[in-house]
Parts: C-alpha cells; sequence; structure tokens
C-alpha cells in the first residue's frame, strides 16, 4: 500500500514539476527533452506503484520491473524474432513496395488519364482494411518471411504511391516555366525540380509506412509463420499466459517502430532541409 | 464529372481483366495436375474454364467473389451464422464504439494540449510515440486480458479501435484549434472574451474542417483495428474471425467475400462521414 502512495505521490510531486518547467522553461532546450521524459517516468512509476501496491496478478498485467528482468533475461530470443519480423520481413518489404510506389507514381505522372484514374482507386484503397489480404498471402509465398514482405509490400504500396503523386503536382507553372527557358528536358526537369520538390510528401508517405510496415509484418504471423517471430511469440506467449514476455515483445516493437521511424524522421530532415516545416524558429 | 468517371471505369476494368489472368494464371497448376492424375489431356480453353469454377481455388475469379458476396448478403438469413450482413453488423458496432471513445479522446486531450503548455510538452511527443507501437502486437493480449477481468463482447474489440483512430484525430484536432490567427485572437481580447467564450467561439468553428478531415481518417483506422482484434482473440463472429476461419479451412472465397464486404464497410462510413461534413460545413457557412 506504502508503494502505491509514493508512486502517487511521485506523479502529483512530477506533474507540478512538468508545469513549472513548462511555465519558464519553455522554450530551452532541456526542458523540452526533460518534461516528455519525466512525464514518461512517471508513467512506469505508477504502473509499478498500482501493481505492486494493489497486488495485480502478473497474468493480467506484469508490473515494469518484472518485464525488465524477463528482457534481459531473454535477449536472445528477442533477437531472433526481431531478425525474422522486423529485418527479414517488414524492412525488406518496406524498401520493395516504397522502390516499387515511387517508380510507378513517376511512370504514370506523364498520364494525366492514368492519374485521374489511379488516384481515386489509390485513395480508396488506401482507407481500406488491407490486413486482411494477409492470409491469402501467406498461402500464397508460404510462412516464412516472404509471406510478410508481400503483405508489407501490398500495405506501403498506396499511401506512398498517393503522396508521391500529390508531390509530384507541388511544382508552380513560373518554377516549370524557368525550367522550359532553361530548356530542359524532360528527365532534367524531373531530377532538378520536381523530385526535389516531391520529397516533403514523398517523406510524410514515407513515415506512415513504417508503422503500416511493423503492423503488416507481425499481424501477418498471426496467419502462420515459422516458430520464430514476433507474432507468433506473441500468440504462443499469451497462450502460455507468459506476460512479462509478450510485454518485451511489445517493448521491442514500440523500441524498432519508434527507431525506424526516427531514422526516416532524420532523414527527411537532411533531404528536406529548404522545407518551412523544417525550420526551428517556427 | 466525366472527367474522373471515364479513366476510374478505365483503371478498375484494367484491374478485372489482371485479375482474372492471375486466376487463370495461379489456378492452371491444380487442373494440370488433376489432368495429369486422370491421364488426360486439357486443351486451353477446357484449362480456362476449369479454373473459373474451382471450388477451392487459389485466386477466385471476381465472379465467384461476388457470388459468394452476394450469397453472404443476401442469400442468408440474417441471424444465420453465414450471413455477411450478421458479422458486418457486429464489426461496424465494435467500429463505431471505438470510434466515439478515440474521439473523445483525442479531442479532450487535444483542448488540454491546445491550452495547457505542460501538457503540449509532455503528452505530445507520448502521443506521436504512441503511433509507432505497432498496436496490433498488443491486440490478443488486451482481449486475453480484459476476457479474463470479465469484459466481453465489444468492449475489448472497441478499445483497440479506439487506440488507432484516437490519434488522427488528436493531430488534426491539434491543428485545428490552433488555425485561428493572431489577428482573431487579438480581435476577440479587444472584445474581453474570456477563455470559453474565445474557444466556444473562436475555436471550435475553425477547427470544423480539420476535424472532419481527420473523422475521415480516423474511422478508416477504427474499422481496421476492429477487424484485427477479431483475428487472435477466437472470435466467432465479426468480419476478421471470417477471415481467419476462411484461411484456416482454405475457403478462398470467403476470405475475399468477407474482405470484400469490409471493403464496402469502409467506403460507406467514410462517405456518411463526408456527407456529415459537407451538410454541417455548409450550415457553418465554411463551404465557398
Amino acid at each position: 500500500m506504502s508503494l502505491l502512495i509514493a508512486s502517487l505521490l511521485f506523479w502529483a510531486l512530477a506533474t507540478v514539476a512538468c508545469w513549472q518547467i513548462a511555465a519558464r522553461w519553455s522554450q530551452a532546450r532541456w526542458a523540452k527533452m526533460l518534461v516528455p521524459a519525466l512525464f514518461g517516468a512517471t508513467l512506469l512509476f505508477l504502473w509499478e506503484g498500482i501493481v505492486r501496491g494493489l497486488n495485480v496478478s502478473p497474468v493480467i498485467l506484469p508490473a515494469p520491473s518484472q518485464i525488465a528482468a524477463r528482457f534481459v533475461d531473454s535477449t536472445d530470443v528477442l533477437w531472433m524474432d526481431f531478425a525474422q519480423t522486423i529485418l527479414k520481413g517488414a524492412l525488406s518489404g518496406y524498401l520493395i513496395g516504397c522502390t516499387a510506389a515511387v517508380l510507378v507514381a513517376v511512370l504514370i505522372d506523364r498520364s494525366p488519364f492514368l492519374q485521374r484514374g489511379l488516384l481515386p482507386v489509390g485513395n480508396f484503397v488506401a482507407a481500406l482494411p488491407i490486413v486482411g489480404i494477409a492470409p491469402i498471402l501467406v498461402m500464397w509465398f508460404g510462412f516464412d518471411w516472404h509471406s510478410k514482405a508481400a503483405v508489407v509490400v501490398v500495405m506501403v504500396f498506396f499511401p506512398v504511391l498517393v503522396n508521391m503523386v500529390a508531390g509530384l503536382k507541388e511544382t508552380d507553372p513560373l518554377q516549370r516555366d524557368l525550367m522550359a527557358t532553361y530548356s530542359a528536358s524532360y528527365g532534367q526537369a524531373l531530377t532538378k525540380l520536381r523530385l526535389p520538390a516531391a520529397m516533403p510528401f514523398l517523406f510524410n508517405g514515407l513515415k506512415i509506412a513504417t508503422t503500416l510496415a511493423l503492423i503488416g509484418a507481425i499481424v501477418a504471423e498471426f496467419f502462420g509463420s515459422p516458430t520464430r517471430g514476433m507474432g507468433f511469440r506473441i500468440s504462443t506467449a499469451v497462450g502460455q499466459l507468459d506476460m512479462p514476455l509478450v510485454w518485451s515483445e511489445i517493448t521491442v516493437a514500440a523500441l524498432a517502430g519508434t527507431g525506424f521511424y526516427g531514422l526516416v524522421a532524420a532523414m527527411e530532415k537532411a533531404v528536406t532541409f529548404w522545407h518551412p516545416s523544417q525550420r526551428s524558429d517556427r | 464529372m466525366r472527367q474522373v468517371v471515364l479513366p476510374v471505369l478505365t483503371v478498375l476494368a484494367a484491374i478485372v481483366l489482371i485479375w482474372y489472368c492471375a486466376a487463370v494464371a495461379l489456378n492452371a497448376k491444380w487442373v494440370r495436375d488433376q489432368a495429369a492424375r486422370a491421364d488426360e489431356q486439357v486443351s486451353f480453353s477446357q484449362l480456362v474454364a476449369a479454373t473459373m469454377v474451382q471450388e477451392r481455388p487459389v485466386m477466385p475469379a471476381p465472379h465467384q467473389v461476388v457470388q459468394g458476396l452476394w450469397q453472404g448478403l443476401a442469400g442468408q438469413k440474417v441471424t444465420s451464422k453465414r450471413s455477411l450482413v450478421r458479422h458486418a453488423w457486429i464489426t461496424f458496432s465494435a467500429t463505431m464504439l471505438g470510434f466515439v471513445i478515440g474521439t473523445a479522446a483525442g479531442i479532450a486531450l487535444a483542448v488540454g494540449i491546445v491550452h495547457l503548455r505542460s501538457m503540449d510538452m509532455s503528452v505530445m511527443p507520448w502521443a506521436i510515440a504512441s503511433q509507432t507501437v505497432p498496436i496490433l502486437a498488443i491486440a490478443p493480449m488486451v482481449i486475453v486480458v480484459l476476457a479474463s477481468l470479465g469484459i466481453k463482447g465489444l468492449l475489448p474489440k472497441a478499445l483497440i479501435a479506439a487506440w488507432l483512430c484516437f490519434f488522427p484525430i488528436l493531430v488534426g484536432m491539434v491543428k485545428g484549434l490552433r488555425a485561428p490567427d493572431r489577428m482573431q485572437l487579438d480581435q476577440l481580447r479587444t472584445w474581453n472574451a474570456s477563455g470559453g467564450d474565445t474557444f466556444w467561439k473562436l475555436r471550435l468553428p475553425s477547427s470544423m474542417p480539420y476535424f472532419f478531415a481527420s473523422l475521415k481518417v480516423g474511422i478508416a483506422a477504427a474499422l481496421v483495428g476492429t477487424i484485427v482484434a477479431e483475428l487472435p482473440a477466437g472470435a466467432t463472429s465479426g468480419l476478421g474471425a471470417r477471415l481467419l476461419q476462411g484461411s484456416y479451412y482454405g475457403q478462398t472465397i470467403q476470405i475475399w467475400a468477407a474482405l470484400f464486404t469490409a471493403a464496402v464497410l469502409a467506403g460507406m462510413l467514410v462517405v456518411v462521414v463526408g456527407v456529415i461534413e459537407r451538410v454541417v460545413l455548409k450550415r457553418m457557412g465554411m463551404v465557398q
């Protein structure tokens, strides 16, 4: 019980601290890092306090410390699953799907007819529950990572395509006229003007696709997988009521998702440094 | 209008054509195997005809899917376990519940974030991080845990749907509530408007276009969440469960029919939100 009270006390103190810091030093760099970190720490602390203080069964919700212990215990299993699901399934599918989407977008860019036809269809498909095709693709490509990569390809294709087509339309007539006065060929205008102008849109799609890729790879494993992989481990560990292991897998998935997103965001910063949204003094 | 209809129809026709070709190509192996076993020769036309009518094809032809869909939607009593209407209704009700929860949570958080600087700094990074977590990975566990607490039925699925749809709404609402510019805010200050007045009379109305744009994304996300939540839970009803059963028993036509029902449902939900958007924005005088 005292643990519960201690964690509640910590929560109250941290909230006041966050509030004070935010009120006084909201522009400072360290405050921008510290406040979210403090907030995250309070959540973990509160979780630990509630689970221990109220004696919640670990089958329902394990405490963060238990999860951390299990995580350290089973790093080799977690690494094997990570390699199977993220590196083989999600990453290869992501690369193939995004490359294909960009190529198709550049190809249909020359035909307004195809664009008018494909865009509404693409927008519609992007809103569909595409994960539903996972069982079909697992049936076609077998249980190993190839079918997971195929699911990821289909899932990331349409969001990236729609964004890339919108991006290629982004240049205004003035800029295109300038290219024409330079007597630039189609290829030159594409590489020097329109592809760079499309980059903010493309990265928007790429960032959405990172989460979709992880979801696709993990969900596809629910429909059949070899005896490794994060989706497989989650569904079997739930069956064995080994909740700390499940939460360790979720931690891996969260870390991988955040890292993947961060990587794409860092690339975006490097490529589209000229765009207004990247300026720091907004 | 004509500028859009013709290209879209062309693209759709191309898709159907590719689909038929794929059906022939993928199903041909089984037909050839059967013919080899019976020591018969199959001509090309026989081969094509045979690939169109298999009971468990690798790739069902479009007309087979339409047939399966029609049978599921209209050929059954609505209460039957084979009726797609019943399964779609179950998925739909969980989706709506999750959508309402997610929308309410998204709006509440957005209001807090816009008004409290400390919340903006502490919650927003975590809201973004929460979306990089593949939530669907947690779906089976959430359902098992909630079932062990005695919570069953719609609510667990709805919670997963809510988790997926709160983020687009949060982001859209934060953007929308911040849409009024300095000049408008100053204007309200010169009228000595209170914080509540500023919220109700300026911020909320000007957030409406953003709100509806994110509602459309949110409702599609909620549907995906519900379907996936139905997959691993051992659920026997709902479109997700239909997909899983179809994949267990190799009933490809059933999978495709459930998939198309989900697609139609998603399309209808987005269209309904779009109609509400048009009506509301028109009455508010925001559509030119």
